[in-house]
């Protein structure tokens, strides 16, 4: 991920924007980057996404193979995690559930954010052109507006009831319910860059538009949107893993560690490793964006729009 | 109230308005356009066209979709949503007699959560960068970015499962004791508040601390006064406004949290009708508990909206 950034730095003699990059970006990053709580995140989302890919192939069971003779049966040297109420390997189901969890969270969280910095760069251009860009701002705007006031747990439910639950109507749902947040920062950000002298010089040379939002706007906020992204990722795992565990996300026979927390909620009872395993392990996901997250900086912004 | 102010307040409750008429038009255009609708979903795939149609006309799906709204949205504010499909009884019964469950569950929750989130808050923010305010910035951060089930979890495992003090589910219909009560609700309410507690504690650290940075704080300093007097008496009343409005948009939290948290602990309230509305597609019940679970929302974001707006000392005269 470190090497992705990147390109937030300037090339050549291009200018920073002031406001977010007031000294030179690398003395700036350099430490932020190697502080350990950073690198734990960045460990644990590294393991987390290898295990999205090679999870299943690397799992010591197939997923549903019945393998103990145990139901929630204790850690052992055989199932490091236990077993669950069939007697099936939780560390397996564990790694083939990585793809699901981790897969469809993140496919829909690039769909929210790629829809939403569409929309809110054409916002955004739009409100700083003419009269009626500035209505076609006005109206995506007033748009997203209702669309944040549907708490995104009810959105994804009437949306579940609707269509029924499948994988690609996760994905749609959770871009779907994320992609006004990200809206929201994309064009706060880009009216901000768009103000600034060096895109006015850009359009006295009589650049188009597209240049102006490709190569001087959008590289002038990728650090935020990168911050933004990770958080939403977040939350989009949260909420599918909340709808699985509601029995309304993925569907038997497949399971992302929401269904495993769901259909071993019995073992709670005994205090097997069953029902917390799962669960520990969105929670070491999730931490571990945020810690990556917070190591990058510019949390503020994302508090501060309320998003 | 001058009639700056009075304009202002009218103008964002307009526009709240209008955003829920929007929202309200988002839920029937996902909920009623599906290509099968609710008629050929009741009778299942031996029905005859005949029987379809008829049964069709008598929900009234013969109507266009627009007009269907209108139908729709002006029993909404009779307080008539409809039917349900799975039991033929009246909407606003069904919601009649969780809702109440709901909203004591919510405002419990608020009554443990506000004073010591505000608590926590301030005393973060008095306390800026000592150890106790990294703690609390810590746990907050854990208490947002783990489920709630795992919160729910690890009450049950502790307070059930090894202490015994607890029972594992909520049952609210067997209270006769202040410790029935306190049994039933422990659990759910210590759940809820975790997450809501980490978000308001945050927002009230930021929006004192946004005051403190301010130049008549520094004036008071200046001038000799104590550090607790200077929280107490000149950043706090300036700062009852930014507050508020952290309360309000941290107390929306509580509209996704009793969601799982009514069905772990199998709470009869409005989100276990509303899932169970969900798992039979009973389209008008799921219809009513969302644009209920979106008015609420609304209502707190208009709150939050009107304290800053209210508290803004340049409007006052």
């Amino acid at each position: 991920m470190t090497s992705s950034i990147t390109p937030a730095a300037p090339e050549g003699g291009r200018p920073i924007a002031p406001s977010m990059n007031v000294q030179p970006p690398k003395q700036r990053r350099r430490p932020r980057m190697l502080s350990i709580t950073g690198l734990i995140g960045l460990a644990i989302v590294g393991f987390w996404l290898v295990m999205a890919v090679a999870g299943p192939s690397v799992a010591p069971h197939p997923a549903n193979a019945l393998v103990s003779d145990d139901s929630f049966g204790p850690m052992s040297s055989a199932f490091p995690l236990g077993s669950d109420y069939l007697g099936r390997d939780i560390l397996s189901r564990i790694l083939h559930g990585a793809p699901y969890t981790i897969g469809v969270a993140l496919a829909g969280t690039v769909c929210a954010c790629l829809l939403g910095t569409v929309l809110g760069l054409t916002g955004a251009a739009a409100g700083t052109g003419g009269k009626a860009g500035h209505w076609v701002d006005e109206v995506l705007s007033r748009a997203m507006d209702a669309l944040i006031s549907i708490p995104n747990k009810l959105f994804a439910l009437i949306m579940v009831a609707s269509f029924g639950s499948s994988v690609p109507l996760l994905i749609l749902t959770a871009a779907l319910a994320y992609m006004p947040g990200s809206y929201r920062i994309v064009r706060s950000l880009a009216v901000n860059v768009m103000t600034l002298d060096f895109i006015q010089a850009a359009r006295a040379r009589g650049e188009g538009m597209a240049y102006i939002i490709f190569i001087e706007v959008l590289p002038n906020m990728f650090r935020p949107a990168l911050t933004d992204f990770g958080m939403r990722f977040v939350y989009v795992v949260l909420l599918l893993a909340a709808m699985s565990f509601l029995g309304l996300g993925v569907q038997p026979p497949d399971a992302d560690w929401g269904s495993l927390v769901r259909e071993n909620i019995l073992a709670l009872g005994e205090g097997a490793p069953a029902v917390l395993a799962p669960a520990v392990a969105i929670a070491t996901l999730t931490i571990g964006v945020t810690l990556l997250i917070d190591s990058l900086g510019g949390r503020g912004k994302r508090e501060k729009d309320g998003v | 109230m001058n009639s700056t102010l009075a304009r202002l307040v009218v103008k964002r409750l307009g526009s709240g308005a209008l955003t829920l008429l929007i929202v309200s038009l988002v839920v029937f255009t996902i909920t009623a356009l599906l290509p099968g609708d609710a008629a050929q979903a009741l009778l299942g795939q031996e029905a005859t066209p005949e029987t379809v149609a008829a049964l069709r006309a008598q929900f009234g799906l013969d109507q266009p979709a627009y007009f269907r709204y209108f139908q729709w949205l002006g029993g909404l504010l009779i307080g008539d949503p409809g039917t349900s499909l799975a039991n033929g009884m009246a909407v606003a019964d069904l919601i009649g007699g969780r809702l109440p469950n709901t909203l004591k569950l919510a405002a419990i929750a608020a009554l443990v959560a506000v004073p010591l989130a505000l608590t926590i808050g301030i005393l973060s923010a008095m306390f800026r960068g000592s150890l106790f305010d990294r703690t609390m910035n810590t746990a907050a951060v854990a208490a947002v970015s783990v489920p709630e089930f795992l919160i729910a979890s690890l009450a049950v495992l502790l307070f059930a499962v090894h202490l015994q003090w607890l029972p594992a589910l909520s049952h609210v219909s067997e209270i006769n004791s202040f410790s029935d009560f306190l049994r039933a609700y422990t659990m759910p309410v210590l759940t809820l508040c975790c997450g809501l507690v980490a978000q308001m504690a945050r927002m009230t650290r930021a929006a004192v601390i946004d005051q403190l940075s301010s130049p008549y704080v520094e004036m008071a300093m200046l001038k000799g006064a104590r550090p607790i007097r200077v929280v107490l008496t000149h950043a706090l009343p300036n700062a009852v406004g930014p507050i508020a409005n952290a309360v309000a948009l941290s107390l929306s939290y509580l509209l996704g949290g009793v969601i799982i948290v009514e069905s772990i602990f199998h709470y009869p309230g409005i989100a276990t009708l509303m899932l169970d509305a969900v798992a039979t597609r009973d389209m008008p019940l799921v219809q009513a508990c969302a644009m209920l679970f979106c008015l609420g929302y609304m209502m707190l974001v208009l709150v939050a909206d009107v304290s800053a707006i209210v508290s803004n000392p340049r409007l006052r005269k």
